[in-house]
C-alpha cells in the first residue's frame, strides 16, 4: 500500500479530525509536525493554495482542506463507514457538516472578543447556531450517526475538548447541561471515545494554548 | 413510483442556476418554482428551516438545501447517466476541493466587485483575477473542468458567467483580457443545452445588479 503522510499542528482541531477518521479506518500513517511560523517547503508544494494544515499525501498526491480529506478517507478506505449509504441520509450528513463549518465565523468571533460585551455578543449568537444543531442535526440520537460515531460527529468533535478549553480561556462558558443539555451530553460521550481520548491534547495545553495565542483566521 | 421534484429558486442565483443544470444533465423532470425572496413563502420556510434560502430541492415531499450539496444529491440519486464526479478517489478529491474553493474564495470576492469602490473594488478585481488564474491552471488543456464532459466544477462554477458582465460593468475591467482561457471554457460550457437553458440573460443580471446596489446605497 502507498504511503501515508498527515501533515499537521499539534493544537490544531482540524487536524485532530483527520487522525480520529484516519484510526477508525485503521491506517498507519506518518505524522509531521509542521511549525506555522516557518512552513515547510513540503506543505507549500503540496498545498500551494492555502498553505494550511493538514494535509494528506497518499502516495505522492496531495490531498488539502479537512472536509475533502475527510471524504477522501471515507471512500478511499470503505470498511467501517463513516458516510450514509442513501443519497438523502448522506445530504443530510453532509448539511449538516457544512453547518458546522458556517460556524466558523461565530467561533472565531468568540475568540477575538475582548471585553465583556463582545464576549457576550459572540457567546450569545453561538449558543443560536449551537440550539439549531441540537434541536435539528442531533435530536435525541446519543451520536450524529446513530448508535455509533460517523464524520458528521468527527466534523463537530472540537465541541468536546478543544471549545471547553476555549471557554475555560476565555471565562465564559457557552456549552453547558442548563442551556444545550443534548449536546453537552453528546460532547462528553464522544470526547470519552478511546479513538478520540487517545489522540487528542492534553486539556491544560489545550487552555494554556487557548490563552496565548492570537486569534487566527 | 413516479419522481415528484421541485425547486425552490430565484431566477438570478448563480447557486440556483447550478441546480438547474445538474438536473438538466441528468434529464430529470421537475417543476420550477420562483421564490419572492422579500416575502418568502410558507413552503420555503418549511423545506429549509436552518437558512430560509434558495436554491432549496424537494424529492419525494423530502427537501435538501446548499447548492452544492443538493448537486451531489441529484448525482447520487440520479446514477444512471452524467456522473459529475470522476471515479478516481484522489481526483474526486480535487474537484471537491475546487468546488470548496470557488464557493469559500471566489464567490466573497465577487460580492464586493458590485458592492466596493475605490480601493476595496480595485482590491477585489486583483482577487478576483488570481482566483481566475488558478482555476485556468486547474483547467489546464481539458475542455471541461470534468474532462471531456461537464463535471462539478464546471456546474458549480459556470452559472457566474451570466454575472461576469455585471462584474465588468460595476468593476469596469474586462476579465476576457485577463482570463481567455476561462471566457473560452464558459462559452464551451455555454454550447451544452443544459447550461444555455439554465443561465439567465447578462444583461437581465445587471439591471438586477443595479437595483440592488441601490437598495444598499452604494450608487
Amino acid at each position: 500500500m502507498a504511503e501515508v503522510k498527515l501533515y499537521g499542528f499539534w493544537p490544531s482541531l482540524f487536524s485532530h479530525r483527520i487522525i480520529w477518521a484516519l484510526k477508525l479506518k485503521g491506517v498507519e500513517y506518518e505524522y509531521i509536525e509542521e511549525d506555522l511560523s516557518n512552513k515547510s517547503e513540503s506543505l507549500l508544494k503540496y498545498n500551494p493554495v492555502y498553505k494550511k494544515i493538514p494535509v494528506l499525501v497518499h502516495g505522492d498526491k496531495p490531498i488539502a482542506e479537512s472536509l475533502v480529506i475527510l471524504e477522501y478517507i471515507e471512500e478511499t478506505w470503505p470498511d467501517n463507514p463513516l458516510l450514509p449509504k442513501d443519497p438523502y441520509e448522506r445530504a443530510m450528513a453532509r448539511f449538516w457538516i457544512q453547518y458546522g463549518a458556517n460556524t466558523g465565523a461565530a467561533f472565531s468571533a468568540f475568540n477575538r472578543g475582548s471585553g465583556e460585551d463582545q464576549l457576550e455578543k459572540a457567546a450569545k449568537e453561538l449558543l443560536e447556531s449551537l440550539k439549531i444543531l441540537e434541536e435539528q442535526g442531533l435530536g435525541d440520537k446519543k451520536f450524529f450517526g446513530g448508535e455509533s460515531i460517523n464524520l458528521v460527529d468527527i466534523s463537530y468533535g472540537a465541541l468536546g475538548y478543544w471549545f471547553p478549553a476555549l471557554e475555560e480561556a476565555k471565562g465564559v462558558k457557552v456549552l453547558e447541561p442548563r442551556t444545550l443539555p443534548r449536546l453537552h451530553a453528546w460532547a462528553k460521550n464522544f470526547v470519552e471515545l478511546p479513538v478520540v481520548k487517545e489522540n487528542i491534547p492534553a486539556y491544560d495545553n489545550m487552555v494554556a494554548y487557548a490563552m496565548k495565542r492570537p486569534a487566527r483566521n | 413510483m413516479a419522481d415528484e421534484v421541485t425547486l425552490l429558486d430565484f431566477w438570478a442565483s448563480p447557486f440556483g442556476i447550478r441546480v438547474r443544470i445538474a438536473l438538466a444533465e441528468k434529464g430529470v423532470k421537475y417543476e420550477y418554482s420562483e421564490q419572492n425572496l422579500k416575502n418568502k413563502s410558507a413552503l420555503l420556510l418549511q423545506m429549509n428551516p436552518v437558512y430560509k434560502k434558495i436554491p432549496t430541492l424537494i424529492h419525494n415531499g423530502r427537501s435538501v438545501c446548499e447548492s452544492l450539496i443538493i448537486v451531489q444529491y441529484v448525482d447520487d440519486a440520479w446514477k444512471a447517466n452524467a456522473p459529475f464526479l470522476p471515479s478516481d478517489p484522489h481526483q474526486r478529491a480535487q474537484t471537491r476541493f475546487w468546488a470548496d474553493f470557488i464557493d469559500k474564495k471566489v464567490f466573497e470576492i465577487t460580492k464586493k466587485i458590485w458592492t466596493a469602490k475605490g480601493e476595496e473594488l480595485e482590491g477585489a478585481k486583483k482577487d478576483f483575477i488570481e482566483c481566475l488564474k488558478l482555476l485556468e491552471g486547474e483547467l489546464g488543456e481539458k475542455p471541461y473542468f470534468g474532462g471531456e464532459n461537464l463535471g462539478y466544477v464546471d456546474v458549480a462554477f459556470v452559472p457566474f458567467y451570466c454575472w461576469f458582465y455585471a462584474y465588468e460593468t460595476c468593476g469596469k475591467f474586462s476579465i476576457e483580457a485577463e482570463c481567455p482561457k476561462i471566457i473560452a471554457w464558459a462559452k464551451r460550457c455555454m454550447k451544452k443545452e443544459s447550461v444555455s437553458r439554465s443561465l439567465e440573460d447578462p444583461k437581465k443580471v445587471y439591471e438586477f445588479v443595479l437595483e440592488l446596489r441601490k437598495r444598499l446605497g452604494v450608487d
